[in-house]
């Protein structure tokens, strides 16, 4: 197995008596995609906000690259290539799209910004209509943001999170709030861009077809626990899953 | 509001703007010129707000920084005998710049109403100091000299607003200016549009919000300190009542909304109005100036939320 590019080791989150995360320990290798599952309040989030140096873990330790980076800020954890996209899109709401991405690409990794040179110059710019090309959101280049249908929203989002090129790109829920018919197109195109750019990805979701379709791997969460760990099929499929994250349905014969 | 597509002053609209000034000075009678003096002092004080406002912050306490300005020039002249305007400048803009330092640990953190508040109080704080020092004349403040430039000293029959002084106040106001308006157009001002719009985003940008706003605390302490040198020049006396009371703070936040923060010339309008407006009121309806002022500030609020600029951006957008 390659080294791990991401690693938790006994992680532990406490909020008053709800424990958010307990005994977490993860591995996720260069290139992977890892689907991560489980019911409402399971802890998925919150352990997004733990490895991007959000919140500081109560106990357990994280490791990228085989460094420690416990207790590091969102700041450092940036920095060190680690990046996320928000259940709520976390947008600049007064701007437009176009000003959100040249916003975002003139400012990125300046933790003190330079104050002697413009922002908006010709390679900024470039740079900014690239990533609305490669998400395909130049139609809405020009409209602010608090205007945008949620699908957009969430695309930006994700454009956004990754400026700068991560190493590693966590998605909280990238496809909530759209509608199902729209899921696979969003989807498909997310997952296109961040394979070309070479990042490995963590995606939270609720849909267990998405899942299915572009997860290499899936862990599953269950009160702050690891509930399954493993191959789609085998998670999936895993009894306990069933009963506490995917629900029973009824089989559908037709879709196959 | 789009701050990101401004019109900006161009080099050139600066240097027409301070030269017209300077042309003028033959033919201004002395009133007007040391209106406009005044005007560009305060405005700088206007012009730091107006950073903080594209940061979405805003201090009830510049008056801390005009009186540290005021002040520290006031005291290099009276106990070191140093009169170069230049050097007093650099005191002034040196010991506030110092001091927002250290207060911008404890302010960086804060938004809203309590980073305004915080100032407020670092101002009252500063203000009864200063009234209970029998050493700098308490609150009658004390006297400041005639200053010079580079050795260049105004004849004993030469008024206080020389040509010297004037000149000193335009060029350096409009080399100020120009230097903000690059920093609002650089990362550091896009970094301010990233704190009042989304500061969570703007970390995971990997930007420090709190850094970010420290500088911009500096930065607006600077300017108020300038034109508190400026301010105590012209007039020739520095008082507690004058520079660090919150009334005096209050007018600083008045002006930078009159004026907007659409352009780096919005802070000098405003302030020239609002000095206009006070000369006249203070002359004809002594009783009712601040009631003008009120009215004034009410109809700009509910007509012209963008401040006096937007007017400015009204018009060349019809001649578009
Ligand atoms: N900052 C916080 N303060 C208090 N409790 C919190 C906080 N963040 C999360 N929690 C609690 O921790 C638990 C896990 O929350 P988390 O947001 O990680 O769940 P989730 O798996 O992302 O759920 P969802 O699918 O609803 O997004 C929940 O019970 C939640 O109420
Ligand atoms: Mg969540």
């Amino acid at each position: 197995m390659p080294e791990a590019l991401l690693e938790t080791r006994g992680l532990g989150k406490t909020f008053g008596a709800v424990v958010a995360a307990e005994d977490v320990s993860v591995s996720v290798a260069a290139g992977e995609i890892v689907g991560v599952i489980g019911a409402n309040g399971a802890g998925k989030t919150t352990f997004c906000n733990m490895v991007t140096g959000y919140l500081t873990p109560d106990r357990g330790r994280i490791l990228f690259r085989g460094t420690d980076i416990t207790g590091c800020t969102v700041g450092e954890a940036t920095a060190a290539g680690i990046h996320r996209s928000f259940q709520i899109p976390q947008l600049f709401p007064g701007l437009t799209v176009y000003e959100n991405l040249l916003l975002s690409v003139g400012v990125f990794g300046h933790r003190r910004p330079p104050w002697w040179k413009p922002l908006v110059r010709p390679e900024i710019q470039e740079a900014a209509r690239r990533v609305m090309e490669q998400y395909r959101i130049s139609d809405s280049a020009e409209t602010r943001v608090d205007r945008l249908p949620q699908g957009v929203r969430k695309l930006l989002d994700i454009a956004m999170a990754m400026v700068g090129g991560p190493a590693m790109i966590l998605l909280d829920e990238p496809t909530s709030g759209i509608s199902t018919e729209e899921k696979f197109d969003v989807m498909g195109n997310v997952i296109d861009a961040l394979r070309s750019s070479g990042a490995t990805v963590l995606f939270v979701e609720h849909d267990m077809d998405v899942v299915g379709r572009y997860a290499d791997r899936v862990i599953a969460f269950r009160e702050g626990r690891v509930l399954a760990d493993g191959a789609p099929q085998e998670v999936l499929e895993n009894p306990a899953v069933i009963e506490h994250v995917v629900g029973r349905r009824p089989p559908r014969s037709s879709d196959a | 509001m789009t701050a990101l597509r401004n019109i900006r002053p161009t080099t050139a609209g600066i240097a027409l703007a301070a030269a017209v000034l300077l042309g003028l000075w033959p033919l201004l009678p002395a009133w007007a010129a040391h209106t406009a003096a005044v005007s560009l002092g305060g405005g700088l004080v206007a012009l730091g707000l107006m950073i903080l406002i594209r940061f979405g912050l805003v201090s009830f306490g510049q008056g801390l920084f005009f009186a540290i300005g005021g002040y520290a020039a006031a005291l290099a002249n009276q106990f070191l005998g140093i009169t170069d305007m230049l050097v007093l400048s650099v005191a002034g803009i040196t010991a506030a710049g110092a001091i927002a330092w250290a207060l911008g640990y404890i302010v960086r953190g804060h938004r809203g109403i309590f980073f305004a508040m915080l100032n407020l109080a670092f101002s009252m704080i500063l203000f009864g100091i200063l009234a209970k020092t029998v050493a700098l004349g308490s609150t009658d403040g004390f006297s400041v000299g005639v200053p010079t430039l580079l050795g260049v000293a105004p004849g004993p029959e030469a008024g206080r607003l020389t040509f010297v002084l004037f000149g000193f106040i335009v060029i350096s106001s409009a080399l100020v200016a120009w230097i903000v308006d690059r920093i609002l157009a650089s990362p550091v001002g896009y970094a301010g549009q990233g704190v009042r719009e989304n500061e969570l985003r703007l970390r995971y940008l990997g930007v420090s919000a709190r850094g970010a706003v420290h500088l911009a605390y500096i930065m607006a302490a600077k300017l108020a300190a300038l034109g508190g040198v400026f301010t105590v020049l012209l007039i020739g006396h520095v008082t507690p009542e004058d520079t660090a009371y919150w009334t005096k703070s209050g007018e600083f936040v008045f002006v930078a909304i009159l004026g907007g923060a659409g352009n780096v010339a919005a802070p000098f309008i405003a302030q020239t109005v609002f000095e206009l407006v006070r000369t006249f009121a203070l002359q004809y309806v002594p009783e009712a100036w601040q009631m003008l002022l009120g009215i004034t500030l009410l109809l700009v609020i509910l007509f012209l939320p963008g401040g006096l600029w937007s007017l400015v951006d009204r018009l060349r957008g019809r001649n578009a």
